[in-house]
């Protein structure tokens, strides 16, 4: 082939990825434009894309048009989110630190045992758990999600660090060892800067899938802890008269995660890949 | 948790003859990984136990009194139930198609991406966002913005061309949820399947050109292969998350319309007909298939981990 041919080849490929980016993102960008429309012109056939702008889906949604505030949803997501990523890191820090640094016996085991939790399905524990929190009176309470939360995300976050704890070489180690140091010292001095943004990631993952999570919010909260993803549930019959007001709450859910993404795509895929792919 | 009690780990590493001090150090190496492993034992397999136990209960939760043991008449009810049997092929269905299409969707756009041009960078992140949409506002954007009838953009859409104006989610629902799932899953196959053609050997890529081998065939036999490992990963993670899925169902047909999979099932048997009972002896059910499903998977990771290990 020819330069000219190479080139002109290039060039229609990365038009065509352009055109499946565009077509990916459409809805979400067909979700925001909608969200600044007013409900008249939100539910319209066939689209109107030129309609005027206005913040009343935000407005609505927010609250302040009469409906039930989202707010402590909004907080419930945070609280949740925010203490069962700190659990997790807690849990599974020294946990990886025992399968990859100085791994205990049959340590492959014990990680394919805590990959295997995350085998059974959620659905597997979820009456005993409904009884028992019914019994204990822990229905409603936001500090029963942050538990189950940490052990949804507890499996992942010790396979991942696992595999970042495991790029601190050995040697390194061992040689801070033989200089006198003592463990404290070597955890902040070798081992932090080598594994810290791998653990970053582990975070981020823990978070954003506790922010999702649907199942056991449903079942488990009502009034008090109802989570943004339980809140959004309540316009699942909604008709098109609220669509602006959807597409509002929809995009304020999903904007922390979007953000958090956006911000650490490559961390992302590692972490997501359990730290396999490098 | 008890665990917390634990003694932190030794820093010591003199050798000794004495046992009982090398018994000591053991568990002093095994210390750190007992809060994780006792937290995950008591959260998640102590309530599949207490499940089982209640899956030989005939127990409506309306008439706690009448509850009494049955032995596996739960299971027989599961086994003869047609929606039950029918709501395991939708799992199996919905999971298996979501699974094979964005795989196959990801590895188109990351052999697309994996070459340079202009605002690649962009492109990446627009094809990334529609994973980091919270599912339950996706479910909730395909079902009133995209499906609706009357007012969606597909039938907008097709209103332009003069198309027809079809209603999604009742002519074709189980196709309906399927789709809003591909399009949240391919961005995340489709970063896996880009590290892994990021990671490809680029001398033998190099050679392979020069001693004129075609694009097809470079594909066919470096990349694919290569690739391997990245496709295993990817099928089994999306697996494990779209076996479980909840939210798309409930989200775009409340488990109608022939839609409901084994988790709707079991939420719907227990929480609204409250048969807990009936509700038990099907999770338990859905977990026999998981371990089954499981083993395979688990022998697949661990493959992939061999090489793993190996390369360090």
């Amino acid at each position: 082939m020819s330069t000219i041919a190479v080139k002109r080849k290039g060039l229609g490929l990365g038009l065509v990825a352009w055109l499946l980016g565009i077509v990916f993102f459409l809805p979400i960008a067909w979700m925001a434009l909608t969200s600044f429309h007013s409900e008249t012109d939100a539910a319209t056939n066939p689209p109107s894309f030129g309609a005027a702008l206005t913040l009343d889906g935000y407005r609505e949604f927010f609250g302040t048009g009469g409906g039930a505030s989202p707010w402590p949803a909004l907080i419930n997501s945070t609280v949740a989110s925010l203490a069962s990523t700190l659990f997790v890191l807690l849990l599974a820090l020294p946990a990886a630190y025992a399968l990859s640094i100085r791994p205990v016996r049959k340590w492959t085991d014990v990680l394919f045992f805590f990959l295997s939790t995350k085998m059974l399905p959620v659905v597997a524990g979820l009456l005993p758990i409904y009884l028992f929190a019914k019994n204990t009176d822990m229905l409603d309470n936001i500090w029963l999600l942050v538990i189950l939360y940490t052990s949804m995300n507890l499996p992942i976050a010790v396979w991942m660090m696992q595999s970042f704890l495991a790029e601190v070489p050995v040697a390194v180690i061992e040689a801070a060892r033989v200089d006198g140091a003592r463990l404290p010292t070597i955890l902040a001095r070798v081992v932090a800067p080598i594994a810290l943004p791998g653990i970053a990631a582990t975070a981020l993952i823990c978070f954003i899938f506790s922010w999702n999570e649907l199942l056991f919010a449903r079942v488990l909260t009502g009034v008090v802890a109802e989570t943004a993803p339980v809140f959004l549930t309540g316009f699942i019959t909604s008709q098109g008269l609220f669509l602006a007001k959807v597409c509002a709450a929809s995009l304020v859910i999903s904007l922390p995660v979007l953000a958090a993404g956006f911000a650490a795509q490559d961390k992302l895929v590692q972490g997501l890949s359990l730290g396999a792919v490098k | 948790m008890t665990a917390t009690t634990v003694a932190p780990p030794a820093t010591q590493t003199v050798r000794t003859a004495d046992p009982s001090k090398a018994r000591l150090r053991a568990w002093a190496t095994r210390a750190p990984l007992l809060p994780a492993l006792i937290f995950m034992i008591v959260v998640t397999q102590l309530p599949f136990v207490a499940t089982v136990v209640i899956s030989f209960f005939d127990w409506n939760s309306l008439y706690p009194k009448a509850r009494h043991f049955t032995g596996v008449d739960n299971y027989k009810d599961v086994l003869t139930d047609a929606d039950l049997r029918h709501s395991v092929w939708t799992t199996v269905l919905l999971t298996v198609t979501v699974v094979l299409v964005s795989l196959v969707l990801g590895l188109l756009l990351a052999l697309l991406l994996d070459r340079r041009f202009k605002g690649r960078g962009v492109v990446r992140t627009l094809l990334i966002a529609p994973f980091l949409v919270v599912p339950v506002a996706a479910a909730l954007l395909w079902k009133h913005v995209l499906y609706n009838p009357e007012y969606g953009l597909l039938n907008g859409l097709l209103h332009y061309v003069g198309g027809p104006q079809p209603d999604w989610i009742s002519n074709t629902p189980l196709l309906a949820v399927e789709a809003s799932l591909v399009w949240q899953w391919t961005p995340f196959m489709m970063l896996i399947l880009l590290a892994g053609l990021q990671s490809r050997d680029q001398q033998q890529m190099e050679a392979a050109r020069v001693d004129g081998a075609s694009d097809w065939q470079i594909f066919r036999y470096l990349t694919l292969p290569h690739l391997r490992r990245y496709l295993e990963l990817g099928a089994l993670l999306g697996s494990i998350y779209i076996v479980q899925n909840f939210d798309a169902v409930f989200t775009i047909t409340s488990g109608g319309l022939g839609t409901a999979n084994l988790p709707y099932t079991v939420y719907q048997s227990f929480y609204q007909a409250h048969e807990n009972g009936l509700a038990s002896a099907a999770g338990v059910l859905v977990v026999i298939g998981s371990i089954i499903i499981a083993t395979f998977a688990l022998r697949v990771v661990s493959s992939l981990f061999r090489e793993e290990v190996g390369r360090a």
